[in-house]
């Protein structure tokens, strides 16, 4: 009796969902919780935190490539940050490189990448209504915000920003009598990435529920896109690393204001012994690499996933080695956990622990060059159409490798000594870390910007911004490792202060100056097509890319629930590109074996009499479910 | 003049105008959203242009590589230097070779199989040989780096021999200090961060009688050529890193914490003068771990020289002791004896003063004690 009457409840549940009152401006548009909405929301966030982020590192390449340049025009935005000489002071030069670090890793590429295409593409991949809980998602968000704005306005308080460096290393970042930016800088630091932790934990718990419980009927863990395989992975490394930079931070927090001695131990500055004793500075290098190094994961798995797909889908051939991709990420995320120390291979650290994370670390070098690999194959005897996306999934490919390479000789601890800590290891994650990722980043715009606001990016203008930006890049990083194997050390105010490093190299480094400046303009062209395209572009066709993947079943602009009907089913895999003997070159996943007898390979045709079953298993459709 | 210009700037300023005019309408009317079979020009530009960009890229490479080699630092004055030198030169040529193969793979892939009217991609999902291959290959070519690399960390970071000299050196916001083992019993004394003030910038502990010959240099440090040397390291205030960049050095300097690196330098200053043609070459010790405003310039010089000149420069080095006897005050009744070579003879104790003296030292020792105990 109770089931019936629960049953009936479910109906007209369902029925009323189609007649939804229209939700008022501040629900649809600000506290949304619909999962494109918030998409939208990380994104024009994400974009807005790396122009500001670009421009602060803009900033200090002038002050590393032209030391004589009189910087007064900057007055109007640095104020007295420029000194009376028209010089930019050192510490807020170090705030500059921090502020820079800060920004881009976590703010673009972790909160941009994961928070507006986990967001966007997970429910719709892998046919779902919505992500697991919205308000979790909206509050996700709103956390970021916060944090964000936390953020932004420590950069303008008068002690300046934190400025010791992106990973915080204390007793600098403990002490506020060791630098400017340990005083207030730092506390407003400290207190923003504790929101953002908490916005990421959020976001990754629902992530990994959308993935694991609400998967339309047919969509096994095999048939899944990789590029939710990619953000699933990227959840899960988040959601188990963040908190222990949180715990890092709690620390931090409590050395800095109550008195304890986690990282603090037989200091003496500013003319007074400290009382602290039986800290390690060490223990804070621990704790954050054990987040910092999955961290480059987060940032790079899902950009890797993205490009899987539209490398696929614009060669017109399936992904080559799914599985050994899906493997290969898997290796990659497990590997990531226990790689940390190789950032701390002359820290002091016991030799003997650094030969150990040296060997873990080469074997995570084996399944990345199987996925470069793959992504080389894929695009042999295709069929290769170049969107702007797929030009930009080609560049990424290109800075994996190229970054990835010289990550051999770093993860090496004995040529780690000379070059640990010089521009060598910053031309290295930015190439594949920085680089690949925001490729990454701008593949997945150009890929899904006509499924999230139903139009059409300018293609011409796409293609100038990929090639303006890929030499750019390359001008940048290429030649910063030349910089470094002459023992350039990074985080230098000037060069001036050492014979080994005056008097040379003063040309390349304004040349760098000059390719970054270069690659910063070159930007505005996509911001110019994006807020062009948004309003004029043209009008998007229902699957403009002719992909397999099931948000492109949605209506051009989905609405609430993505799908106006009933979900569609899964019966294949989501590269069926090419096949022999198919009348197109794309067979969509919801496409049942059934219905393209002419195509099916002899295990597909058995997959024909299960059909039924899929079509008859239980809907995990939120809008059926009683909430 | 001026009319000259502002007829120019006009005349430009007009002429971008027109030119971003044309674009924005070459821009609306050629381009639309993908239609059925309208894939032409634009995919084969970009297609050769992958190419282009491959060689004119490797063109740029080695040409830029070339340029930039004169600046690289000079052969490393130390041998476990050299080696790993030999190991990066090397690993770096593999993977040159691998970066190239590689990338050639990806653009020329790009541009041969661009799209073509009519024809269809290969549906070629998977190929487990082939995977296997490139996994074990890359596992291999790694085992073999990873191997050499293990061996020379393994050498470098073995402990220092029993002969070996050693030196102190403290990092400090923001320069180094260095603390040698004396002129007389070659031994380095204690410390004690709480011991520190203006006088004793390293914290000498001279309750410890191997202290009292011990003397430092903000300056410079001065260490023998062709003998093992054992650098202590730690830092005063803030994490430091020390860096000798032509003896591939690199050890961080952390508070609380002493680490060390042992090396052995085999080439003196002079004979690196030769070598480099540059008469006024010197060896130097940087910091690389950021450390404050002044982290960019916290140099201090290394001079390497030979043995024997090494021994007679110390020997006349002035212990701290001698420079400031203020600090033998710290020194507890039943050494001072010991101490009184290292003293001025001026400073030596009149009876009015001694009384004075051992006031401050208990004094000294009530503060260092309460200063142990919180």
């Amino acid at each position: 009796m109770a089931t019936i009457s629960a049953d009936s409840a479910n109906v007209v549940h369902a029925v009323e969902h189609d007649h939804h009152e229209p939700q008022s401006f501040w629900r649809t548009y600000i506290f949304s919780e619909d999962h494109k909405t918030i998409a939208k929301q990380y994104l024009i966030s994400g974009i807005i935190w790396s122009v500001v982020g670009i421009s602060l590192s803009v900033m200090f390449r002038l002050q590393l490539g032209f030391p004589n340049m009189k910087l007064g025009f900057l007055r109007p935005i640095l104020g007295s940050w420029i000194n009376e000489t028209d010089k930019l002071d050192p510490d807020f030069y170090l705030a500059l490189v921090t502020m820079h670090g800060t920004i881009m890793v976590f703010f673009v590429l972790t909160a941009g990448l994961s928070g507006t295409f986990s967001n966007f593409l997970i429910p719709l991949q892998v046919g779902a209504r919505d992500m697991a809980s919205g308000f979790l998602n909206m509050l996700s968000y709103w956390f970021f915000f916060v944090a964000s704005v936390i953020m932004f306005s420590s950069m303008f308080i008068e002690t300046g920003p934190a400025a010791g460096g992106w990973v915080i290393y204390p007793p600098l970042s403990a002490l506020p009598q060791a630098h400017k930016g340990s005083e207030l800088g730092m506390t407003l630091w400290l207190l923003s990435m504790a929101l953002f932790i908490v916005s990421q934990l959020l976001g990754g718990i629902n992530y990994i529920t959308t993935v694991i419980n609400l998967r339309t009927r047919g969509m096994s863990f095999s048939k899944l896109p990789l590029t939710i395989w990619a953000f699933f992975l990227t959840a899960v490394l988040g959601l188990i690393s963040f908190p222990v930079l949180l715990s890092a931070a709690l620390l931090l927090i409590f050395d800095r204001s109550f008195g304890t001695s986690f990282y603090l131990s037989e200091i003496y500055i500013k003319g007074e012994a400290l009382p602290n004793v039986g800290g390690s500075p060490i223990l804070f290098q621990h704790l954050f690499w054990f987040l910092g190094h999955p961290e480059v994961y987060i940032v790079l798995l899902p950009a890797l996933g993205m490009t899987s797909e539209i490398i696929a889908t614009n060669a017109r051939k399936p992904i080559f080695g799914y599985r050994a991709m899906i493997a290969s990420m898997m290796g990659i995320a497990f590997l990531a956990f226990i790689v940390w120390a190789h950032h701390m291979f002359v820290t002091g650290m016991n030799p003997f622990l650094g030969s150990i994370f040296m060997f873990l670390t080469l074997i995570i070098a084996v399944p990345s060059a199987v996925k470069a690999f793959n992504y080389i194959t894929t695009l042999w005897r295709g069929n290769i159409r170049f969107t702007p996306a797929m030009l930009f999934s080609i560049g990424l490919v290109s800075f994996f490798i190229s970054g990835g390479l010289t990550g051999l000789i770093l993860g090496n601890s004995a040529l780690d000594i000379q070059l640990h800590d010089t521009y060598f290891v910053v031309a290295h994650f930015h190439l594949v870390m920085g680089a690949a990722s925001a490729f990454g980043l701008l593949a997945g715009v150009y890929h899904w910007f006509p499924k999230m606001f139903g139009r059409l990016l300018n293609e011409k203008l796409g293609y100038i911004h990929f090639w303006l930006t890929f030499i750019g890049i390359y001008l940048v990083f290429f030649p910063m490792h030349y910089v470094g194997i002459a023992g350039f050390p990074r985080r230098y105010y000037a060069f001036t202060s050492y014979d080994f490093t005056k008097n040379i190299f003063a040309d390349m480094n304004a040349f760098i100056s000059l390719a970054a400046i270069f690659t910063f303009t070159a930007q505005w062209v996509f911001i110019y097509n994006f807020v062009h395209s948004l309003i004029k572009g043209k009008k998007s066709p229902q699957n403009p890319w002719k992909s397999n993947t099931l948000e492109w079943t949605t209506p051009i602009q989905p609405g609430h629930g993505n799908w106006p009907g009933e979900i569609p089913a899964v019966y294949r895999w989501p590269y069926d590109y090419s096949k022999p003997g198919a009348k197109d070159d794309f067979i969509p996943q919801n496409v049942p074996y059934s219905q393209t007898p002419e195509s099916n390979l002899p295990h597909e045709n058995e997959l024909i009499g299960l059909e039924k079953e899929i079509q008859a298993q239980n809907l995990n459709d939120q809008f059926n479910q009683p909430h | 003049m001026v009319y000259i210009v502002a007829l120019l700037s006009v005349i430009f300023l007009g002429l971008a105008a027109m030119v971003i005019s044309r674009m924005t309408t070459v821009v609306k009317n050629a381009n639309g959203p993908v239609e059925e079979g309208r894939i032409g020009l634009s995919n084969r530009i970009n297609g050769i242009l992958f190419v282009v960009f491959f060689v004119v890229g490797l063109i740029a490479a080695t040409w830029s590589f070339l340029y930039a080699k004169q600046f690289f630092l000079p052969e490393a004055s130390s041998p476990h230097g050299r080696r790993t030198d030999f190991l990066f030169w090397l690993s770096m040529s593999i993977i040159t070779v691998a970066f190239v193969v590689t990338n050639a793979l990806l653009f020329i892939f790009a541009w041969m199989y661009q799209h073509k009217e009519g024809r269809k991609a290969a549906y070629y999902p998977e190929n487990h040989k082939l995977e296997l291959i490139w996994t074990v290959i890359p596992a291999i070519v790694m085992a073999v780096m990873v191997f050499t690399g293990w061996r020379a960390w393994r050498d470098i970071m073995a402990e220092a021999p029993e002969n070996a000299q050693v030196f102190e050196i403290v990092g400090k916001q923001f320069n180094w200090i260095v603390r040698y083992p004396g002129v007389d019993n070659n031994k380095l004394g204690a410390y004690n961060y709480k011991l520190i003030d203006n006088n004793n910038d390293t914290g000498i502990d001279y309750t410890d009688e191997a202290s009292f010959d011990d003397f430092t240099s903000t300056s410079e440090l001065h260490i023998p050529v062709n003998k093992p040397i054992l650098l202590k390291i730690r830092a005063r205030d803030v994490l430091h890193s020390v860096f000798i960049p032509h003896l591939r050095v690199k050890m961080d300097a952390v508070p609380g914490m002493p680490t060390r690196f042992q090396f052995m330098a085999d080439k003196t200053t002079d004979e690196m003068r030769n070598i480099t043609g540059n008469p006024n070459f010197g060896y130097e010790i940087a910091c690389t771990e950021v450390c404050g405003q002044g982290h960019f310039s916290m140099r201090i010089r290394l001079i390497v020289e030979d043995d024997a000149s090494w021994q007679a420069w110390c020997k006349e080095q002035k212990p701290l002791l001698t420079s400031t006897p203020e600090l033998a005050v710290r020194i507890p009744t039943n050494l001072k004896a010991k101490a009184a070579k290292y003293l001025p003879a001026d400073a030596a104790p009149a009876p009015a003063d001694s009384s004075t003296v051992s006031v401050k030292q208990t004094g000294g020792g009530a503060s260092i004690a309460s200063a142990a105990r919180r």
